[in-house]
């Protein structure tokens, strides 16, 4: 089945405004995605319709809200096949998810114990660790990278042992769009008792992920890099980890009784939901998911995968381009350079252009460290960008490079 | 040596003969080129600013009663934007330069470069170089 591409960009208005006089090329998918019209009604329902503050209301609106909220829990559940909708915890995020695991972990951990974390990594997915470490006493140790941008997996087997507790990798890396072999990951840490938390957030857009069936321990990922808002995320965690984990937050919401002498917490998933949520934003997160299952993540991924291939070859065609992230198994990101342009100047003659593209270190210091660069100009593609978008980028290169050099 | 208003103004005149954006841009890009290399001694960690986007070192020595800068970027444009900073605050007394506005940046279409989410360092080596400014005017007093 081809990919009707016009309808598809019908459904995102936001493609259709200009930039500095330009038609918008959207290439920071990888920063957050664009929201069709289908998740963006969804949100101005919720206000125009049904907006009340969910669970213990009596009244009708706050019926009508608090199933739309626990209905999105279950497409999120069913959409990453979790064995319970508990199991989902609503998150402001990625960031918010990894938090709450590291936040809890430094009740369980002890001196010595050791954490393991991969070289690409956000600094989301490294700092909490770091603080973690501070305070009990724990060893961060680092999975490396080699010089194609993929992880150094026979080095992971040799950091592996009975002191280790916690791995924790992105699924994809956010700079490089390498797509990390997680189904082994998770074995072998299992094989020696640790647990493992994936990053899913630049995962979760391209690639079906069943947590079941990789046995996953945590997982984490944000809606706006899923066609949803942002400030909405999810954590799964098996029942019976995310059960030992202390509350993140004392509030509302996570508690079963309170007196001044003695609180119970509630059960999961509210004891990780102290407050009132982003309600619309969880309810929109649904709406996402269903979005793209509507279209098909495997569709999705193929027609990405085209794209990938595609601005790949255009773009090695212009002299002195290099790209950083060489994986076989990559999603459709592309990090690179050209000849000593530094990323900031490229990138800034691009958005006069009407291209938008990130430059920097895409919060991921140590793999630009590794490369020796300050950062790269990174264009990442989503399913409803054009091979005529790649061509206006291939060309933008083309003009800032003689512009600079 | 003009004053900085005077400067300020000079400079809006001489952007107002570009047509268009790329006009601009190539401008920044040979001013960039030609800013004076700053004294490698100078381009200490500790004068470094950091931003995400691209790095800028800043110096500032008293000569006479007048505050000097030298600075300089990893990146072209943003070293174009420092000339122009050199340009209208170097050699002034550390009191005029507390005194100024830098809304000329805006004035010439440059904007966006001063705009926190660039996170190229500019706002920063404003801020460091009004800061001389305080501490230098201490020192004259």
């Amino acid at each position: 089945m081809s990919w009707d591409i016009t309808k598809v960009r019908a459904d995102f208005p936001i493609l259709h405004r200009n930039v500095n006089g330009h038609p918008l090329v959207y290439f920071d998918n990888a920063a957050t995605s664009q929201t069709p019209k289908q998740v963006i009604d969804v949100i101005a329902d919720y206000y125009t319709h049904y907006n009340a503050n969910i669970h213990r209301g009596v009244h009708a609106l706050s019926q009508e809200a608090t199933d739309a909220y626990e209905k999105a829990r279950h497409t999120i559940q069913n959409h990453f096949n979790a064995q319970h909708a508990q199991e989902i915890i609503f998150t402001a995020g990625t960031t918010h998810g990894i938090n709450i695991i590291a936040a809890g972990y430094s009740a369980l951990l002890q001196e010595n114990d050791e954490l393991l974390v991969s070289a690409m990594e956000h600094h989301s997915n490294i700092v909490p660790w770091q603080m973690l470490c501070e305070k009990t006493g724990a060893h961060l140790k680092v999975i490396p990278m080699l010089p194609n941008g993929t992880l150094d997996m026979e080095v992971y087997e040799t950091l592996l042992n009975d002191r280790t507790r916690l791995v924790f990798v992105n699924h994809v890396s956010n700079a490089l769009g390498t797509i990390n072999p997680i189904e082994k990951i998770i074995d072998q840490a299992h094989a020696v008792g640790a647990k493992v938390l994936i990053d899913g957030a630049q995962a979760a857009p391209h690639i079906p992920t069943d947590v079941q069936a990789l046995d996953i321990d945590y997982y984490v990922t944000s809606a706006h890099k899923l066609c949803g808002p942002t400030g909405v995320g999810m954590l799964y965690g098996k029942s019976e980890l995310l059960n030992l984990l202390p509350p993140y937050q004392g509030g509302g919401e996570m508690i079963a009784t309170v007196t001044f002498t003695k609180t119970t917490y509630a059960d999961l998933p509210h004891k990780f939901e102290a407050g009132t949520p982003n309600i619309a934003g969880c309810i929109a997160f649904g709406a996402a998911l269903d979005y793209v299952n509507s279209l098909g993540l495997e569709a999705i991924a193929a027609y990405e995968h085209e794209l990938l291939e595609y601005a790949t070859t255009q773009l090695k065609k212009i002299d002195g381009l290099r790209i950083y992230g060489e994986a076989d198994n990559k999603t459709a990101v592309i990090s690179f350079l050209v000849g000593d342009i530094h990323p900031y100047d490229m990138g800034s003659i691009l958005d006069q252009l009407g291209i938008a593209v990130r430059t920097g270190h895409h919060c991921a210091q140590p793999i630009m460290d590794f490369f020796q660069i300050p950062g790269t100009l990174r264009a990442s593609f989503s399913f409803y960008n054009t091979f005529e978008e790649i061509d206006r980028l291939v060309a933008g290169v083309e003009k800032a490079k003689q512009m600079l050099e | 040596m003009a004053e900085i208003a005077s400067i300020q103004k000079e400079i809006i005149e001489e952007f107002s003969f570009f047509e268009d954006w790329m006009q601009r841009y190539e401008h920044m890009i040979e001013l960039g080129k030609s800013l004076p290399l700053i004294d490698t001694q100078h381009k200490t960690d500790d004068n470094i600013i950091k931003g995400c986007q691209s790095k800028v070192w800043v110096h500032a020595e008293l000569e006479k009663d007048k505050l000097v800068f030298t600075a300089d970027s990893d990146a072209i444009i943003t070293k174009g934007i420092i000339a122009l900073l050199i340009r209208v605050f170097s050699n002034q007394p550390p009191a005029a330069i507390l005194a100024a506005e830098t809304d000329f940046i805006d004035q010439i279409g440059l904007k966006e470069h001063l705009s926190p989410t660039r996170a190229n360092g500019l706002l920063s080596m404003i801020k460091q170089m009004k800061l001389y400014a305080i501490a230098f005017q201490t020192q004259l007093n």
